[in-house]
């Protein structure tokens, strides 16, 4: 299976529409009688609805698709799916069921959908779902994701704003995907960054999820589109601040220089017209600012955590393989929602 | 005056900043780059790219989906010195909220920009090394008497200025920040490097700490992460 699918205009979750304009939609949104049983619904800015069943099941359902951000379709499949189940794993549930959403154009080469589809039907499986069926259309660009339905105990589903002023920011994965991939559109990534990239998208949150269960968690979200700074800006909920050291957050070893290179992405543009009024960056270098700004698919866990137990949270997360990093800590709310400290207060 | 036009009309990012910047680095004296776009958003990366050249950028809407970007090239604003075009010590660690377009301007220490790949910056021989890093650590040289060391911290930087090659980078933190401020021995010889190209930055956190912020007179304020990232690309370090 050596073909390979042609690229979007920009794939994976910097094809995401921008958050500002997103929210003023949704707002306008008629929301109904309020029904006592969603526990989390659109005017919550999480990543997935949950719905109580019972006093101790309630299903979390969420949806995410994308175009391709890579050649190898077998490879975007696995991408593309781990993105999609990692909502159910920032809600701190487990994934069950998934349905396949395609989009693919009637005269290109079914052999590449039957790789994407492997690929993502493989990554269900590893995440200990059933993929059920699915829905496909003809369109001009390839576009794949999943439809994902998942479980979790009411009174153990992971908040995403209720961080609380001493909380660490733990971050699970590296951020750079979205420069890196760029990068890689334009033929400029070398083949160690776009592994490096590529191992990431296809890690499951799920083992971040499951160790996040033993600890006292006051906020959970997965980096994806919106950028480290966006998803952080909306964790922060209005409420708090945070103070973020710069030098302390686990970056994709070619990221920066690709910044620097201006491999950016409009999305991240996006995303800075988004968060410029929250954040403000003090000595913190050009390409370490769009790094924070990039618009990351299939990313880690954004984790607020009790100070008592971080440490300890962070050693285990650290122990099941993962670059996890103690990326600063939410603060009383201040001048600036987010400060982005850029030089070590060491010498 | 040289002009050059460049049609990234249908092109998604990072196409149109990707092509600007090769347009840029084949300008063989100061000229103007227009660079057609179709998005809002492309006009702001092309503006972001142009601050952190150190070069005037400035948009227009032309029509629906038509967008005008205009860039000032200077070759004199490229290569080491870009940080002193806009702004000089000011130049990172831009406190405050980002601007719009034009975020900070952090002078990329890679071997990125155009002009220095591509040797079209200037006619003259450069003969600084590259990769080379000189580390001023303290304000004094070597352990001793105070009075002695300092006279010999002056004479290490004036023998400097008379190498037949000058170090790429100079960084000066702890007490080497006093060495690039007011009151200085050293500041003529320091600006006679610089004027040379050689990149003289001192820690902020240090400028901070002995608050002398106010009195950096050479080169520009840097940070820990730009220090360990000059060190780790350094070929050889200099330590007096």
């Amino acid at each position: 299976m050596s073909e390979k699918i042609v690229f979007c205009k920009g794939g994976g979750c910097t094809a995401k529409l921008g958050a500002g304009v997103l929210s003023h939609i949704l707002e306008q949104l008629p929301k109904g009688p309020r029904d006592e049983n969603l526990l989390i619904g659109f005017e919550s800015r999480d990543d997935a609805a949950v719905y109580k069943l019972t006093e101790d099941l309630a299903i979390v359902q969420t949806l995410d698709f994308f175009p391709p951000m890579v050649d190898d379709p077998y490879t975007f499949g696995r991408i593309a799916a781990a993105n999609a189940l990692s909502d159910v794993y920032a809600m701190g549930g487990e994934v069950r069921t998934a349905l396949n959403i395609v989009c693919f154009p009637e005269d290109m080469d079914l052999n590449i959908l039957g790789e994407i589809l492997r690929g993502g039907s493989e990554t269900v499986l590893a995440a200990g779902g059933s993929l059920v069926g699915g829905h496909s259309i003809a369109d001009d660009g390839v576009k794949y994701g999943l439809s994902v339905t998942g479980v979790v105990h009411p009174d153990r589903m992971y908040p995403n704003n209720q961080g609380r002023p001493g909380d660490w920011l733990i971050l699970t994965k590296k951020l750079g995907t979205g420069i890196i991939c760029t990068a890689g559109r334009i033929g400029e990534a070398s083949e160690g960054a776009m592994a490096e990239a590529v191992a990431s998208m296809t890690t499951l949150n799920k083992d971040a999820s499951r160790i996040c269960r033993d600890y006292e968690i006051h906020g959970c979200t997965d980096v994806t589109g919106f950028s480290f700074l966006g998803h952080l800006h909306e964790m922060l909920d209005g409420k708090h601040s945070a103070v973020i050291h710069a030098d302390q957050v686990p970056v994709m070893e070619k990221a920066a220089e690709y910044a620097d290179e201006f491999y950016l992405t409009a999305a991240g543009q996006r995303n800075r017209n988004y968060v410029e009024g929250f954040v403000r960056f003090e000595q913190v270098p050009f390409a370490m600012e769009e790094v924070l700004l990039d618009p990351q698919t299939s990313g880690g866990l954004l984790i607020a955590a009790a100070p008592g137990q971080a440490g300890e949270l962070l050693a285990r997360l650290r122990e099941a393989g993962l670059p996890a990093a103690k990326v600063g800590e939410i603060v009383e709310k201040g001048d600036a929602e987010i400060l982005v400290k850029g030089c070590a207060e060491l010498i | 005056m040289e002009k050059k036009i460049v049609d990234a009309r249908g092109l998604a990012c990072p196409l149109p900043v990707v092509n600007a910047k090769k347009a840029v680095g084949e300008f063989r004296e100061d000229g103007v780059l227009t660079v057609l776009v179709d998005n809002e958003i492309a006009v702001q990366n092309l503006k972001k790219f142009a601050g952190q050249k150190g070069l005037a950028a400035s948009g227009e809407k032309k029509a629906e989906k038509e967008y005008e970007v205009t860039i000032q090239v200077v070759l004199a604003a490229d290569a080491a010195t870009a940080g002193a075009a806009t702004g000089g010590a000011g130049g990172i660690g831009t406190a405050g909220a980002m601007e719009t377009g034009v975020a900070g301007s952090h002078r990329t220490a890679g071997a990125t920009d155009p002009g220095q790949a591509d040797g079209s910056a200037s006619c003259a021989p450069d003969i600084r090394r590259k990769g080379m890093v000189v580390v001023l650590s303290a304000n004094v040289m070597g352990n001793g008497e105070a009075k002695l060391g300092k006279a010999l911290m002056k004479a290490f930087v004036f023998a400097l200025t008379k190498q037949d090659i000058l170090p790429e980078t100079i960084l000066c933190y702890n007490s080497g920040a006093y060495l690039t401020c007011q009151g200085s021995e050293s500041l003529e010889d320091f600006r006679e490097l610089e004027a040379e190209g050689v990149n003289i930055l001192t820690c902020g956190t240090c400028l901070d700490f002995y608050g002398i912020k106010e009195n950096l007179a050479v080169g520009s304020v840097t940070n820990m992460y730009e220090i360990v990232e000059v060190m780790e690309q350094a070929g050889s370090i200099v330590r007096p």
